[in-house]
C-alpha cells in the first residue's frame, strides 16, 4: 500500500509543479500552437527540423488564443487569421506577428453529394456543416455568406446541421458521408483525396491570411524566431506550398 | 490501518493532496466568475438552450438505461450462463473507451454510410445531427456506470430471499420488482446518479457522432467548448452552472437514499 500511495502523492506534486508557467520546458524544446488547418504543413516542416525537440499542438485558433490568454506559454502561435495574433499582440501577449501564408475558403463535398455549386446549398434538406463563429473558418464562412442575397444566405444557414469547433471536425463529418457539403480551406481538400472541391465565386471569397508570432516570454524565443522565419522563406515556406497554401500577401 | 504511524501520515497526506487537487479547478471556476456574471450568462438564449437540451437528453437517456439496464443487470447478477463474463466485459467496455472513439464507432455503425446506417435510413431513422443521436451517444457512454453498479447490487442480494419469493409463487418479474429492486435500491440509485452525471458531462462522443448545433445537438458541455475560444467568461459561467447541477444530483441522491448509497460503490 505504501508504494502506490507514495507514487500517487509524487504524481500529484509533479502535476502541481508542471502548471502553465512553462518552467518545466527544457532548453532545446520548441512548443508551437497552431491552427488545425496547418496540421499537414507543419508536420512536414517538423520533419525538416528533425533534430530540434518540436512539440506541435493543433486546435481551433480561438481556443489556442484563449489558452495563451489564460497563461499558457507556447513559443509560437500560428493562427488561421490575422485578427487573433493582432489582438494578442495588442494585449502584450505576442510579439509583432507576421503574415506567412494565404489559403482559400472553398466548399468541400464527399463522393455522391448532390451539391455542385453554392446555389445547390440552398436546396432544402441538404446537410451543411460549418465552423463555429469563434474559430476562423467559421468567421470566414459567415463573411462569405454575408455577401449573398439575404434569402440565399438564410436558405443555406437553415441547412446548417453542425457548427464544429475546428476545421478537422468539418472534414471528418464530410469524409464519413454524414453531411453533403462543408465550408473548409483549399488545403483541407488537398489533404483529403475523397473530398471534391467547389470553388467559391470571386465576389464571395474572403481573404484568408495566416498570421504567426513569437509568444511574449516564450521559454525558447530564439528557436521560435527561427521557426517563424522559416515559414517565410525556407523549409516552412516549402512545406506550406506543398500542402496547398499560397504565399503571404505581397509576395 | 493499524501499525506504522509513518504509513498513516503518508496516507493522510495523500488524501489531502488528492482532495485539494480535485477541488482546485472547481474552486477556480467560482472564484473567476462573480455570481452576477453567472446569473447573466444564464440569461443568454444559447446557454438556456444548451442547459434545456442537456436536461431533456440526459433524462431520456437515463430512462432508457434504467429500462433496459435493470433487467439486463439482474440477469447478469443472478444467472450463470455460458459467456456471462464476456457479456460483463462488453458491458463495461465503454468505461475505458475514449469518448471520441465511441463517437467514431457510432458514426461507423449508425452513420449514413455506417454498418447498419443504411437500414436505419431506409426506416426513416436519422441520428447524426439530431437530438436522437445525442441520446444514443449518451446511452452508449453512460450505461456502464449504471449496469455495473446494478449488477453488483443485485449480486449482493441474498439468493435465498429471491428463492423464497419464487417458492411462494411470485413469478420472476414480480420477484424482480417486489423483492430484488427494493433490496438493491441503494446500489441502483447510486448507479443511476453516476450514469446521469456522466451523461451530463458527455462531450466527445456527442460532438463526433451528433455534431454541435444550438437547440438541436449542442448540450451544455458542447456550448462550453464552443464558447471557450470566443468568450472565456461565458464558458466559465456555464461551467459553474454545470458543476452546481452535477453536485446537486450527487448530493440529492446521497440524502434521498440514505448515507450508505454512494458508499455502496464498493459492493
Amino acid at each position: 500500500m505504501r508504494r502506490p500511495a507514495a507514487a500517487l502523492a509524487a504524481a500529484l506534486v509533479l502535476t502541481a509543479c508542471g502548471s502553465d508557467d512553462g518552467g518545466s520546458t527544457s532548453a532545446g524544446e520548441l512548443r508551437v500552437s497552431a491552427a488545425a488547418s496547418l496540421t499537414g504543413a507543419f508536420e512536414r516542416y517538423a520533419q525538416d527540423l528533425a533534430p530540434a525537440d518540436l512539440k506541435l499542438q493543433f486546435g481551433g485558433s480561438g481556443d489556442l488564443a484563449a489558452q495563451i490568454r489564460q497563461g499558457a506559454r507556447p513559443d509560437v502561435f500560428a493562427s488561421a487569421d490575422t485578427a487573433l495574433p493582432e489582438d494578442l499582440h495588442e494585449e502584450g501577449l505576442l510579439e509583432a506577428p507576421v503574415e506567412f501564408a494565404t489559403n482559400e475558403l472553398v466548399i468541400a463535398t464527399p463522393a455522391g453529394s448532390a451539391a455542385d455549386s453554392i446555389e445547390d446549398l440552398e436546396e432544402p434538406g441538404l446537410d451543411v456543416v460549418i465552423g463555429a463563429p469563434g474559430v476562423p473558418v467559421g468567421s470566414y464562412t459567415l463573411a462569405a455568406l454575408g455577401r449573398l442575397e439575404p434569402a440565399a444566405r438564410q436558405a443555406i444557414l437553415d441547412n446548417v446541421r453542425s457548427e464544429e469547433s475546428d476545421v478537422k471536425g468539418i472534414v471528418g463529418k464530410l469524409t464519413q458521408g454524414a453531411a453533403d457539403a462543408g465550408f473548409v480551406y483549399r488545403s483541407d481538400v488537398a489533404a483529403a483525396p475523397e473530398l471534391r472541391q467547389i470553388t467559391l465565386p470571386a465576389a464571395l471569397r474572403p481573404e484568408v491570411v495566416y498570421g504567426a508570432g513569437v509568444v511574449e516570454g516564450a521559454p525558447n524565443a530564439a528557436g521560435a524566431l527561427e521557426f517563424v522565419d522559416g515559414l517565410l522563406a525556407g523549409d516552412g515556406a516549402d512545406a506550406l506550398a506543398e500542402a496547398g497554401f499560397g504565399p503571404p500577401p505581397g509576395r | 490501518m493499524r501499525g506504522s504511524p509513518a504509513f498513516a501520515l503518508a496516507a493522510w497526506l495523500a488524501l489531502a493532496l488528492l482532495l485539494s487537487f480535485l477541488a482546485l479547478p472547481i474552486v477556480a471556476i467560482f472564484v473567476d466568475v462573480p455570481p452576477a456574471d453567472l446569473v447573466a450568462a444564464l440569461g443568454e438564449p444559447a446557454a438556456l438552450d444548451a442547459l434545456r437540451l442537456s436536461l431533456i437528453a440526459t433524462a431520456i437517456a437515463l430512462a432508457i438505461i434504467l429500462l433496459v439496464g435493470t433487467p439486463a443487470a439482474y440477469l447478469l447478477a443472478t444467472r450463470s450462463f455460458r459467456g456471462r463474463s464476456l457479456a460483463t466485459t462488453l458491458v463495461e467496455l465503454p468505461l475505458v473507451l475514449p469518448p471520441a472513439v465511441a463517437g467514431i464507432g457510432l458514426l461507423a455503425a449508425l452513420g449514413p454510410e455506417g454498418l447498419v446506417g443504411g437500414a436505419l435510413g431506409d426506416a426513416g431513422i436519422e441520428l447524426v445531427f439530431q437530438t436522437a443521436g445525442v441520446i444514443v451517444a449518451l446511452v452508449f457512454v453512460a450505461s456502464p456506470f449504471y449496469v455495473r453498479q446494478a449488477q453488483a447490487a443485485f449480486a449482493s442480494v441474498d439468493p435465498d430471499v429471491l428463492a423464497a419469493s419464487r417458492t411462494l409463487g411470485a413469478g420472476e418479474l414480480r420477484t424482480l420488482l417486489a423483492v430484488a429492486i427494493p433490496a438493491a435500491r441503494p446500489g441502483l440509485v447510486s448507479g443511476a446518479a453516476l450514469a446521469w452525471g456522466r451523461a451530463l458531462g458527455e462531450f466527445g462522443a456527442t460532438l463526433v457522432f451528433a455534431g454541435s448545433l444550438q437547440g438541436v445537438t449542442q448540450t451544455a458541455p458542447l456550448a462550453i467548448v464552443a464558447r471557450f475560444g470566443a468568450d472565456f467568461t461565458g464558458a466559465l459561467a456555464l461551467s459553474g452552472v454545470l458543476v452546481a447541477l452535477s453536485a446537486a444530483i450527487l448530493l440529492g441522491v446521497r440524502y434521498a437514499s440514505g448515507p450508505q448509497a454512494l458508499g455502496h460503490a464498493r459492493a
